[in-house]
């Protein structure tokens, strides 16, 4: 039996190739509007390889910043309490905001 | 020390001498022949090896007994080399498993016996992180925090880590190998008061310990200079030493009745 492909390439119809650019930022406060004290990225299309230690300075200086420059908020770190007799454990940071863009891969 | 406790790394800038330097990157690139974990320091390395003349130099010897004491024992030690264009910058992470111990720490010799450029990639840390209770690479998910520190350097140059400190080798975006040697320490001795404390009560010690790093949320600011108050009291043994009233506001439990 041959399956034959249903659904034509991106190419062959004009359609976007779409990919996710991530960018995570780490806030200072729970506020989306608090300044940005970490932040990484990653690259759906390929194009570029963001790594550990690339950069030292923010790519934004609140995460409303990113949200005005067209990224999508799509996760937000919730609120946790400490649990009883942690409360001043410091350990990961509590403030993560994920961020999505939408690219088209072709262009 | 105050230093060391609030950012948890001790930085010693071309303290091996030249000749050591161009020497070590025959004999790491050779290979340090390997030690049984835990053999006390004065039995691990043969007199007379890189190793042992490394860890003689003054500077380098007078660090090691500040933060661990007299004859610690090794706990590993490697090479890493990191070749031209070559690997991947290595996740953020803390060595070992996580470490929580709050009364006893080890510590990471770390040498660069050549010129570390930022293109060369040399070791990413993050100061002040060092109390944070996380495991190994759970922390890989950090690519960069406000205020890191990626480690340029002239050759010779040693570094301390406190056994909990975020960190990872960089990219090597340049054209030569770069070369680092690394060592763990155990304190067989409890550590307290063992640097020279002439200077214990120096109103630079409290703004030392006062630090603030960049990257720490404004909340857990807070709670990153309460441990540290509690590193500090313990390493000296002053149990009312305090910042900002932070430990002895949320320690106060009066027991006398009103009158």
């Amino acid at each position: 039996m041959t399956v034959g492909r249903t659904t034509p390439a991106p190419q062959e119809t004009g359609t976007p190739a779409l990919r996710q650019r991530v960018l995570v930022l780490y806030l200072s406060t729970s506020a989306l509007d608090s300044p940005v004290i970490g932040w990484s990225r990653y690259d759906g299309t390929g194009r570029t390889s963001p790594t550990t230690g690339d950069s030292d300075e923010p790519p934004y200086e609140t995460g409303v910043a990113a949200l005005c420059d067209g990224w999508r908020l799509i996760q937000a770190a919730q609120l946790i309490p400490s649990g009883s007799g942690s409360e001043y454990d410091v350990s990961f940071l509590k403030h993560e905001f994920f961020f999505e863009q939408l690219v088209d891969s072709r262009v | 020390m105050a230093r060391f406790v609030a950012s948890g790394s001790l930085r010693l800038d071309a303290v091996v001498p030249a000749e050591m330097n161009a020497e070590a990157l025959h004999v790491l690139a050779d290979g340090v022949p390997s030690v049984p974990c835990g053999t006390p320091l004065s039995r691990a390395y043969t007199p007379g090896s890189f190793a042992h003349r490394l860890l003689e130099l003054p500077q380098v010897a007078g660090a090691l007994s500040s933060l661990v004491g007299p004859e610690p024992d090794v706990d590993h030690h490697a090479v890493h080399i990191r070749e031209p264009h070559g690997g991947e910058a290595q996740p953020l992470h803390a060595d070992a498993i996580i470490d929580v111990r709050t009364d006893a720490f080890d510590v990471q010799l770390m040498y660069y016996p050549q010129q570390v450029t930022l293109e060369m990639g040399g070791t990413l840390s993050v100061p002040g992180s060092h109390l944070r209770r996380t495991n190994e690479t759970d922390t890989g998910r950090y690519q960069n925090l406000r205020g890191q520190d990626r480690l340029v350097c002239p050759a010779g140059t040693v570094v301390f880590l406190h056994h909990g400190l975020w960190h990872g080798g960089r990219r090597n975006d340049s054209d030569i190998p770069r070369y680092m040697f690394k060592i763990r320490f155990n304190p067989t001795v409890r550590q307290r008061l063992l640097w020279d404390v002439t200077d214990l009560h120096d109103p630079r010690v409290r703004r030392e310990l006062d630090a603030h790093f960049p990257w720490y949320e404004q909340a857990g600011g807070r709670l990153e200079r309460y441990n540290r108050v509690l590193l500090w009291r313990e390493v000296t043994g002053d149990e009312g030493f305090d910042l900002d009233h932070w430990v002895t506001r949320v320690a106060n439990r009066p027991e006398g009745d009103a009158a």
